[in-house]
């Protein structure tokens, strides 16, 4: 039996019914990381001794009947930006290299609760910021379903270990994308919840008011088993939003009659390829055949969401990327005459070019004289965009589009053009900017085998929705044998 | 020359007096070892947050409601951007576009001349680390102790006019302040500090000169010579034909003189943008109120309290209700005892007789009302004599001490017993016969010194009322 090619929940249930064990399961997932990881690059940091201790430790637990999760056993990758207590966590960046934080993010700590056994800590874009792993300073994650293409990102070692049997599932952050559009290219489950229902404590921030954390995992009831078991009311996140209920998987049901659906026309536009379109068709499709009511309508505003986000996520960012200096921790410079030398040289060594570039633009935007033609027109703009999706949301249950316009591209081809990488984000950021909760579920495959990603979006707290429509539509690919 | 008037407006930062900081549950107390007061939320590591600390918010609308400020129902805090390695996080949470209180004023009053002194605004911000330089070493290390120590900032509209109008507006704050409980506001410690805005104008002019910014003012004497410095610098300038430049300057009180430290051309860019951890505060009526009805007698009414309640002079009301420290040990002790103007006395005399020759605030008083209570007391009931009285008194304001107790161990009771008064005098009479010769001769001054003498022998515990009338009836 190949216990990694397994859902987390089936493995979970294996586990809880003794047919197997925590540590077997445990060093499965380390067989299939140390045959996979040289060619695919998943993993920053593996912690393989600290897994199969706490495999024992669970498995106690599990048989003294203290943990009887449905995670309970089942070993977990974590995105390299949550911070892990005594384990290095770089977020893929040379500034952090030697980074051992001192307690763990909210969420890690709800999965540890829950009795996930972490492996290690999976590659992405430094600072989550871009969409093809390839800015990372430990190098680029290739795709499993073609190693000559990109995972996509920014969590693209999450994707790419999910679709590569190196964990049973992973947690992603999604600042503009960065879980939907990698499990998009990989071909499996992300989902972003809606702003506020997972911690960000201990997620060291890129852009803090779009940054939410999410499950990547293999179909949508794992996503909605491990959301339910991530989510929670933190007061040590002041934006952390006490929700009425977190329950998601009662949504799991093969149930979309009567669902409005609706598709926007805005979404439809050139650049978009044929095959994804089709993909996105055809999902509309299914979901009619079992009683969903689908059409298509004006969302508006769509292309003013790239220069709203990227104005508003790199004048974060170029203030939370500040505390980064060398004076407390992470990389310093080696060779400095005084203060300020020490500032630019560590930053320069530091950071890599995408980083660089996101910082100056959030600087500039910032600063004096500029600050109301574009931070506040920006933020003008994403209450706009808010508004828009309020307006969509009282006629549709669910907004149905792609995740990215393409497939996933080859690696080298998008970090020369990075306007045009920025475009490619013109399905997924406008969610963030609103808030809103968004899956990528697996939509079948363009002609070159690769992986297209259906986008299901909902109103804020409607994650419900979203699941059901997703969980729907998986079950008639799964019947189609399209995925 | 011609005639000049000087423009002065102020930003007074106040260090709030939480148990905790703004944004964590780090304790606020001083002289913790070095970065013992921190956690990952005051050192800045990446992936923490702040959650703000709902006490500051409830100091600061009060400072705001007892200086007639317009509270904002939906403050927001900002993020000033600014490298510096005593700000772990390089950026400061401040507020700029939504501060807590807008548009408000105090009233002073200089040489019988009153006048109101307007309040842009009062915003919360948290303070930094302390850099501290090692010259042996060669380095610099920082202490994020007081990091995140809650500040509020109070901006005064360029109303004043002298340092004299400065002063008073500082001290109203004070005592505005101290009243409140939102802050010992002590200037030698830190816990408030003035950045003083001034400019210099020919008198009449409709528009301002330029100003700079002093910086760097530890009292309320260097802030007066502050002023004066600056003023006659700018009128010098002017008169000599050239420009005052807006910068900021740091006052040297030790020289009596200050230097330019950064123009306005140098000026940072903060690039201030609202705070994303941060949700806005939504201050509702019932807080307000709440907050309003909490609010305690300021000074004012104290004043006139203890004028009609207790029957003390002006100038006693004034002087106790200077400072809430020695207003409040009033209260209790009076409370206790029931003599007011007994009280008042000690207060009014000894204690600032120590405290100026100490160099110490009303504030640094240790002594608990219970012991001046107990004191009074006892020089009340004749127990010890007023020399005895004075002398305990110095060993309550001291080390506190129990006086009862004191007075016991130290055998200091008032001999009021007439036989060994009697005893004392005859054996002083015999031993000092030019004294008496001069006391019989007329001389009234050498009764004192056998008064004096009599002391002596009697340790200094003789009731002196009994000494004299006996010393009269022997000789």
């Amino acid at each position: 039996m190949d216990l990694m090619s397994l859902t987390a929940v089936e493995l979970g249930r294996k586990i809880k019914a003794k047919e197997v064990t925590v540590e077997e399961a445990v060093l499965a997932a380390f067989e299939q990381i140390e045959s996979k990881e040289s060619e695919l690059n998943c993993y920053v940091t593996i912690t393989k001794e600290a897994a199969l201790s706490k495999a024992k430790e669970i498995q106690e637990k599990i048989d003294n009947g203290t943990l009887n999760g449905p995670l309970a056993g089942v070993p977990v990758a974590v995105k390299d930006n949550m911070c892990t207590t005594g384990v290095l966590t770089t977020c893929s960046s040379k500034i952090l290299e030697n980074f051992v934080p001192t307690f763990t993010a909210e969420a890690v700590l709800n999965l540890e609760k829950a009795g996930a056994v972490i492996l290690g800590k999976t590659n992405m874009d430094e600072f989550a910021m871009g969409s093809t792993t390839e800015t990372s300073h430990y190098g680029a994650t290739k795709n499993p379903w073609n190693t000559k293409h990109v995972p996509g990102g920014s969590s693209g070692g999450s994707a790419a270990a999910v679709a590569a049997n190196e964990c049973s599932f992973a947690l992603g952050s999604d600042t503009g994308g960065s879980i939907r559009q990698p499990s998009s290219y990989c071909g499996v489950t992300g989902m972003k919840p809606t702003y506020g229902t997972v911690s960000r404590y201990g997620l060291i921030a890129y852009g803090s008011s779009l940054d939410q954390i999410g499950p990547i995992a293999k179909d949508v009831t794992d996503c909605a088993t491990i959301l339910e078991a991530i989510a929670s009311y933190d007061p040590k996140d002041s934006t952390s939003i006490k929700r009425d209920d977190y329950d998601f998987t009662s949504a799991l049901v093969d149930d979309v009659k009567g669902m409005r659906i609706g598709i926007p026309k805005d979404y439809m536009i050139e650049g978009l390829s044929p095959e994804v379109k089709e993909a996105i068709m055809n999902a509309a499709h299914l979901l009619e055949q079992k009683g969903a009511v689908v059409e298509e309508f004006d969302l508006s505003l769509v292309q003013y969401a790239i220069p709203a986000y990227y104005v508003i996520a790199c004048a974060e960012a170029s203030s939370n990327l500040a505390r980064f200096d060398g004076v407390k921790y992470g990389y310093r410079t080696p060779e400095y005459n005084e203060l300020h030398e020490m500032y630019k040289r560590t930053r320069s060594e530091g950071f890599g070019p995408e980083v660089k570039r996101r910082i100056m633009l959030g600087s500039f935007v910032l600063s004096s004289g500029y600050y109301d033609a574009y931070y506040l027109k920006a933020l003008r703009t994403k209450a706009l965009i808010k508004q828009a999706f309020d307006k969509a949301f009282e006629k549709y249950d669910v907004i149905l589009g792609p995740v990215a316009p393409t497939t996933a591209p080859e690696i080298g081809s998008s970090l020369s053009d990075p306007i045009k990488m920025y475009l490619g984000d013109i399905y997924t950021i406008s969610v963030n900017l609103a808030g809103l909760p968004g899956i990528s579920v697996p939509g079948g495959f363009d002609s070159n085998g690769l992986p297209i990603g259906v986008q299901m979006i909902g109103n804020c707290f409607e994650e419900k929705k979203i699941i059901r429509a997703a969980y729907a539509f998986e079950q008639s690919m799964n019947a189609a044998g399209k995925n | 020359m011609k005639e000049y008037e000087t423009v002065i407006g102020l930003e007074v930062h106040v260090e709030l007096a939480t148990k905790t900081k703004i944004f964590c549950g780090c304790s606020t107390a001083f002289g913790g070892a070095p970065n013992t007061h921190t956690c990952p939320v005051c050192t800045g590591m990446p992936g923490s947050l702040p959650v703000l600390n709902k006490q500051v918010v409830e100091y600061a609308m009060a400072v705001g409601l007892a200086t007639n400020c317009e509270i904002t129902r939906n403050c927001k805090f900002d993020r000033k951007n600014y490298f510096y390695p005593d700000n772990p996080q390089n950026y400061q949470i401040s507020q700029l576009y939504y501060p807590i209180c807008r548009d408000g004023h105090v009233d002073i009053e200089v040489n019988g001349t009153k006048k109101s002194i307007g309040i842009h605004e009062i915003h919360m911000e948290e303070d930094a680390g302390k850099l501290i330089h090692d010259e042996w070493e060669d380095c610099s290390l920082v202490d994020f102790n007081r990091s995140g120590v809650p500040l509020i900032e109070i901006v005064s509209e360029p109303d004043m006019r002298s340092a004299e109008e400065v002063i008073a507006y500082l001290e109203k704050l004070r005592m505005t302040i101290q009243y409140l409980g939102a802050s010992d506001c002590k200037m030698q410690e830190g816990s408030m500090r003035a950045d003083v805005n001034i400019s210099v104008r020919e008198a009449g002019a409709a528009q301002f000169g330029t100003r700079t910014e002093m910086k760097n003012l530890n009292s309320f004497k260097s802030i007066a010579r502050a002023i004066e410095g600056e003023k006659n610098r700018q009128i010098e300038l002017i008169e000599s034909g050239k420009k005052v430049v807006q910068e900021t300057r740091r006052w040297d009180d030790a020289k009596e003189t200050s230097y330019a430290m950064r123009s306005k051309e140098d000026a940072q860019d903060y690039r201030y943008f609202p705070e994303p951890d941060l949700v806005p505060v939504v201050i509702s009526d019932e807080w307000i109120e709440k907050i309003r009805s909490r609010q305690p007698e300021f000074r004012e009414e104290k004043m006139a309290r203890y004028k009609e309640e207790f029957g003390l002079p002006d100038y006693d009301a004034e002087i106790i209700t200077g400072t809430k420290k020695l207003a409040d040990i009033f209260e209790a002790a009076t409370a206790i005892c029931g003599k007011p103007k007994k009280v008042s006395n000690w207060l009014m005399v000894e204690t600032m007789r120590i405290l100026k020759e100490k160099e110490m605030d009303p504030e640094d008083i240790t002594f608990s009302p219970e012991n001046l209570a107990k004191l009074v007391n006892l020089a009340d009931a004749g127990t010890i004599n007023s020399t005895a009285a004075k002398e305990v008194f110095e060993a309550v304001f001291n080390d506190n001490v129990d006086p009862d107790k004191y007075v016991e161990e130290h055998g200091m009771k008032q001999v009021n017993d007439e036989g060994a008064l009697r005893e004392a005098i005859e054996q002083v009479i015999a031993s000092n016969p030019q004294s008496v010769e001069d006391y019989r001769n007329g001389k009234e001054k050498a009764i004192g010194f056998l008064v004096g003498q009599t002391m002596k022998v009697m340790k200094g515990k003789a009731n002196p009322a009994m000494v004299n009338q006996i010393l009269k009836e022997l000789l």
